[in-house]
């Protein structure tokens, strides 16, 4: 059952995808990374002790802008009730969901971490601890995402809503992620881990009550 | 085919109206209902409760046997042609044969039309095509014959047939007369609260 899920989910989601954001969110995270050193000047020293901070605010609003489509539409055309009907519950088509926009969206979020990294100035052990946080967080952004798109979705206006209701629920993964860089211990990475398990944890649940729960309204 | 469908005592309230209330249907195999009443009485309400997506405000609905429900809404991927955005459903449903619900819709030459170009009543045709690939004996329908010409709705009319005959079950809302096998009516108005 989850195969053909996927694979539809992930056409839907992947860049070039027919429901996505695209390659928008990574043209937004490099456009981040190119403005901060225009607007701070040039000072190397300092680009390079809060570059990699300025990396994780660009890639936690990069991770929002997928979130208008991830599920909005799906649930407008009704798939959703298909789905049940079928005995596909909630819950599995939302994890389905959740992988899907995970590997539409961080695995090219990592890759444009490097031309970043090249802007900012950052120096191996900084982009090393960078990656490695990313890779720990950017599932806790999909999951927490996931939840608030599905939460929105039956909305009007619920993307912008989406929006700002994902950032406090970010922070808990933004500080973690990001403190990595200024302690050498890897306490934090580990931390970010934690989270974004828990997220995941939960995140197919928590939507996929939302979806039913749209349902009713 | 098993089928059976029962509903007790069924109420709906959408916000704070109660739209209907005392409702009982039992349905065995081969059986045809039409839900007839005007609009905003419930007719879309009742097909959901029954369908198990909405909860009743009181009652409970059993069911033997697989559902299958054509609402306004298509699920289908807009921006896929149509054979395309059917595949996902067949593959879904375990189809082997999708051929046959083409060639009874006469949707054979639009497969490769994305489905956001589709007319109204080529939309409701490719709805009902990704109904009868499922194969399964209860059909929920909703409006049905929203768009559909004389021709077409004289064919579903006689798909209608064939699958009560095969044994299943067919409840039909549609403010529209349809020509149903041996019709149960139930008029919403009676129920109402």
């Amino acid at each position: 059952m989850i195969g053909p899920l996927l694979r539809r989910d992930l056409g839907l989601l992947l860049p070039g995808g027919r429901g996505g954001a695209g390659v928008l969110p990574l043209l937004f995270f490099l456009a981040v990374a190119m403005l901060y050193p225009f607007a701070v000047g040039p000072d190397a020293q300092l680009l390079a002790r809060t570059g990699g901070g300025v990396i994780w605010v660009a890639a936690l609003l990069a991770a929002i802008l997928p979130l208008e489509k991830l599920v909005t539409a799906d649930l407008d055309a009704g798939v959703f009730d298909q789905l049940h009907l079928r005995g596909v519950s909630e819950e599995l088509a939302m994890a389905s969901r959740l992988l899907a926009h995970w590997v539409a969206f961080a695995p090219l979020l990592l890759l444009a971490t490097l031309p970043a990294a090249a802007l900012l100035g950052l120096g191996g052990e900084t982009l090393r601890t960078v990656l490695l946080g990313l890779l720990a967080g950017t599932p806790g952004l999909a999951a927490v995402g996931l939840i608030v798109a599905a939460l929105t979705a039956s909305l009007r206006g619920g993307a912008a809503l989406a929006g700002l209701m994902v950032i406090p629920l970010a922070v808990p993964i933004l500080i973690f992620g990001a403190g990595a860089l200024s302690r050498p211990e890897s306490s934090g990475l580990l931390l970010t881990s934690a989270i974004s398990l828990g997220l995941c944890a939960i995140a197919p649940f928590a939507a996929g009550a939302a979806i039913r729960s749209a349902r009713e309204g | 085919m098993q089928a059976r469908l029962a509903a007790k005592d069924l109420a709906c309230r959408r916000g704070d109206r109660l739209l209907f209330r005392g409702l009982s249907l039992e349905c065995d195999s081969s059986a045809a209902v039409h839900v007839t009443g005007a609009n905003g009485i419930g007719k879309s309400s009742l097909i959901r409760i029954l369908a198990g997506l909405l909860r009743p405000f009181a009652g409970t609905v059993e069911t033997v046997g697989g559902i299958g429900l054509v609402d306004e809404r298509l699920a289908l991927d807009e921006s896929l042609p149509l054979g395309k955005a059917l595949d996902f459903w067949e593959t879904l449903d375990g189809c082997r044969d999708a051929g046959r619900a083409m060639e009874l819709l006469d949707l054979a030459d639009l497969l490769d039309v994305p489905v956001r170009f589709l007319s109204t009543g080529q939309r409701k045709r490719a709805a009902l095509a990704r109904l009868l690939n499922r194969d399964c004996p209860i059909w929920l329908l909703d409006e049905p014959l929203n768009g559909l010409d004389t021709q077409a709705q004289k064919a579903f009319e006689a798909l209608i047939a064939q699958h009560c005959q095969g044994g299943g079950i067919a409840i039909v809302a549609s403010h529209q007369p349809i020509a149903l096998p041996s019709p149960r009516t139930i008029a919403l108005a009676e129920f109402a609260a």
